[in-house]
């Protein structure tokens, strides 16, 4: 297949490219005015909260090389814990603690940490090590997120994340990001963990993808990864089209964890998501993206719930663009739902 | 019709202005697209040599004029110690020598440089229609006979003319022409001959004076010409031959009748020419054509600066060209790479190592470099002491590879000095973060594009044609931004993505 053609090919599929994803997206819709929201996580977190949209509960914030020295004192009785730089990207710099023995900490990886090396660690989030740019950050110590039942079949040694793309208020794609040994434990595809995509009326994952490249099996334990049901989806969906009432980005991504005890959380939102996500759908962005241009803005009053049943009605369509006027009728806004476009806050 | 978007606009108006003033200068202007491009040049050097008388003398010399497809470059005169002025008006030009005591024998030079133009050159208007000769019989008679003859076999003043001169120099058996061949007053000088001729018909005419440039010579005799008025423009003859036209190297001296010098107070013995021929540099010639076409704009030219700027600047403008590359290779084709314009500053360090011995530097700095940086995160320091850390170890390094290879005879090793220490630095630090987060695998592929690109910009900015453009040229900078402007619009797929995509390619 010459490149023209395949370019051709691409272009009819509605997949989206990097290009297109910054210049007419990224661009157009995320005002510079609320990247902080979600580059800070701190301030994302506190925002959520607001919101009503659960997030992993802060435990502490160290700002200073000076509370760094006195890590003792926070880390005080915990077992269990997460360490992140507030304004880390692509999930670099955490490191999630999973017990104590006596004064020392074991990691997700195994490793024993003492006192010295935890403030070692902090000290480099402080310096800048994982911000972007290298400005002086934050670190957060959170809740630890246990692994929820469902996923058990998979023999994880992570927890997975489920990312869902939010347009303008509306979710348009989803996948779970399942981590595998090579990923080391981390959701991230770009460190070799496996992206399965997921149907967004159902709630079900269809088909995988790892290293940009299809896969049917999970590569560590040989599990199907079609065909498993995601539980909560409909909360999550609503969580994910809530959190742009939240920040305010027109668009980006959302990454969901389930806890066993506290249920679907969000963990992060990205102001610029990868496009793997298309290949893990085996379907283009593009396509949908245009779709929704059809449906009305938030600004019309239509809160998260509405956003998220004309999103899957859309769906149902095969996001048919000349279908969304009809369905923005037939959905109409509830009238006591709160709709808070984002451009309020700032 | 759909309007244009404002950058396609902008981008269009930039390339536009760009290439305007690309065409102009390299059109009009005659600068050369291509490096070391010659053209030729002649240098002709007039000799005058004279006699004083012992009192106050001045000597007036007749300077070339004006001549179609001719441009003075430059001009000298060897005076002496004799006073010395220039008298210009339209059409000639005259230098004027004197002194209050000349006696013996004296010389004087002048010397000019000519090269070829495309500009016109101002000729002598029109004169007065010449009043018919007053001769003696049975010259006048003949005159009469010669005028009707000729008249019946042409239409045209240029016709009469040349059917004239054809007559006279074939020295046909007519005997009307044969009386004045054969008297010695009218036979010395053909063109004086074919004029009085010519003005029984009333026909304006100019005697021209000039040189053919074609042959170089110390003594290049002079050539007459006979110009002839048509009521719209002068014909140029070839008294002995009659031919219509100049040769292409023809040099005007001057017009009319008088010598080449006249003098009061003494007696000039000889004026010789020497014709002389020369390559220069066109660019050279460009440089100085503008500068008297436009004076502003060479002076308002990178060319005008001194030459340590121009080398400087030769420089810079380049990392545009660079920065260009740059885009093409991560917008359009996809390529990974350490940090934006770290290739660009990589590629000018090339400039100086040369391009293998570069890249082997570069490898072998960065490489240990790593090495070394393991090494150091197993001493958890803090950021900045670990960055300057790492700083101080590639300037050890880069010394040191500089001394080995200068004890191993190996010049090349001492330009690793120009390498951006701390751009290197930096390309360490995040190559091994990535190393970490993202495997070895991902931190190679981004060390190995940014090498390429580094390469890639590297033989662009090294390539002569490139660099003589962008420095002849700097306008051209503005179809470059232009592009890049355009570029930043792109937003179909990289080349890399066509790759990334293919599942996606196959059918949905």
């Amino acid at each position: 297949m010459s490149f023209f053609h395949r370019y051709r090919r691409l272009k009819d599929a509605g997949v989206l490219g990097l290009n297109e994803r910054n210049g007419d997206y990224i661009m157009r819709y995320n005002e510079r005015r609320f990247y902080p929201l979600v580059d800070d996580k701190i301030l994302c977190k506190q925002r959520l909260d607001a919101f009503g949209i659960p997030t992993p509960r802060l435990l502490a914030r160290i700002r200073t090389q000076h509370e760094a020295a006195r890590l003792g004192t926070v880390l005080g009785q915990l077992h269990e814990f997460a360490i992140k730089p507030a304004h880390g990207s692509g999930g670099s710099g955490i490191q999630v603690i999973v017990a104590r023995r006596n004064r020392r900490w074991v990691t997700a990886g195994g490793r024993l940490l003492d006192i010295p090396d935890i403030a070692h660690y902090v000290a480099n989030i402080l310096s800048g090590m994982y911000s972007l740019g290298g400005q002086p950050d934050e670190a957060m110590i959170e809740t630890l997120i246990h692994l929820h039942p469902c996923y058990q079949g998979f023999n994880l040694t992570g927890i997975p994340d489920q990312r869902i793309i939010v347009y303008r208020g509306y979710p348009v794609m989803a996948m779970i990001r399942l981590p595998t040994r090579q990923s080391d434990g981390k959701a991230n595809l770009h460190q070799g963990a496996v992206g399965c995509g997921i149907d967004l009326a159902s709630g079900q994952t269809i088909s995988a993808v790892m290293h940009n490249q299809p896969v049917e099996e999970h590569p560590d334990t040989g599990t199907a990864l079609g065909g498993f049901m995601i539980p909560e989806w409909r909360r999550m969906l609503w969580m994910a089209a809530r959190c742009h009432d939240a920040v305010g980005l027109g668009y980006m991504g959302a990454d969901i964890v389930i806890d066993r005890e506290h249920g679907p959380q969000i963990l992060e939102l990205n102001a610029r998501p990868g496009l793997a996500i298309q290949i893990a759908n085996r379907a283009g962005l593009g396509r949908r993206l245009k779709a929704i241009d059809r449906l009305p803005d938030d600004g019309a009053g239509a809160g998260a719930e509405t956003r998220v049943a004309r999103t899957l009605a859309l769906a149902a369509c095969g996001w048919d663009p000349a279908a969304a006027g009809a369905i923005a009728d037939r959905i109409a806004p509830h009238p006591g739902e709160i709709a808070e476009p984002g451009a309020a806050c700032g | 019709m759909k309007t244009l978007p404002h950058w396609l606009v902008l981008s269009l108006l930039l390339a536009a202005a760009g290439g305007g003033l690309f065409v102009y200068k390299h059109q009009v202007l005659g600068y050369p697209l291509t490096p070391g491009e010659l053209s030729t040049a002649w240098t002709v050097q007039t000799r005058v040599q004279f006699r004083g008388d012992g009192g106050p003398l001045k000597i007036a010399l007749r300077l070339p004029a004006q001549t179609p497809g001719f441009a003075r470059l430059n001009e000298h005169f060897v005076s002496r110690d004799f006073g010395l002025t220039v008298e210009e008006n339209r059409h000639t030009r005259t230098a004027v020598w004197a002194k209050r005591r000349v006696s013996g024998t004296q010389t004087l030079y002048y010397r000019v440089t000519f090269y070829p133009t495309g500009l016109a050159a101002a000729l002598p208007p029109r004169p007065d229609y010449p009043p018919l000769p007053a001769l003696d019989e049975p010259f006048a008679t003949a005159l009469r006979n010669i005028v009707t003859k000729v008249r019946e076999h042409s239409a045209d003043i240029a016709s009469f003319s040349a059917e004239l001169l054809r007559r006279l120099n074939t020295g046909s058996t007519d005997e009307d022409f044969q009386l004045f061949l054969s008297d010695p007053i009218y036979r010395a000088d053909r063109v004086a001959l074919a004029r009085l001729l010519l003005a029984g018909a009333r026909i304006p005419t100019l005697k021209v004076n000039g040189l053919k440039l074609g042959a170089q010579s110390n003594n290049q005799p002079l050539m007459p010409y006979l110009a002839v008025h048509n009521e719209q423009r002068w014909l140029f003859f070839d008294p002995l031959s009659g031919q219509l036209g100049l040769p292409a190297d023809y040099l005007f001296l001057w017009f009319g009748d008088e010598p080449a010098a006249g003098i009061k107070g003494g007696e000039v013995t000889d004026v010789h020419y020497a014709v002389q021929s020369s390559e220069l540099s066109s660019l050279q010639l460009a440089i100085e054509n503008t500068g008297l076409a436009h004076p502003w704009l060479a002076r308002f030219s990178l060319l005008a600066l001194p030459l340590h700027s121009q080398s400087l600047y030769e420089i810079l403008l380049l990392v545009p060209v660079g920065a260009f590359i740059i885009v093409l290779l991560r917008n359009v084709v996809g390529v990974r790479s350490f940090g934006t314009f770290m290739p660009v500053l990589i590629a000018l360090a090339f400039r100086e190592t040369r391009l293998i011995a570069g890249i082997l530097m570069f490898t072998f700095i960065v490489g240990t470099g790593l090495l070394l940086r393991f090494y150091l995160e197993r001493l958890k320091l803090l950021l900045v002491p670990r960055l300057a850390a790492v700083l101080t170890i590639v300037v050890l390094l880069m010394a040191a590879l500089s001394v080995v290879t200068y004890q191993l005879n190996l010049e090349v090793g001492l330009s690793v000095a120009l390498f951006p220490m701390v751009i290197m630095a930096m390309v360490i630090e995040r190559m091994s973060i990535a190393w970490e987060e993202s495997g070895p695998r991902n931190a190679l592929i981004d060390a190995t594009g940014s090498l390429a690109i580094a390469a890639l910009a590297y033989l662009t900015m090294e390539n002569h044609l490139v660099r003589h453009l962008v420095l002849v040229y700097p306008e051209l900078l503005l179809i470059v931004l232009g592009a890049i402007i355009a570029l930043g619009r792109y937003t179909g797929y990289r080349l890399s993505e066509l790759r990334r995509f293919k599942p996606l390619a196959g059918g949905i």
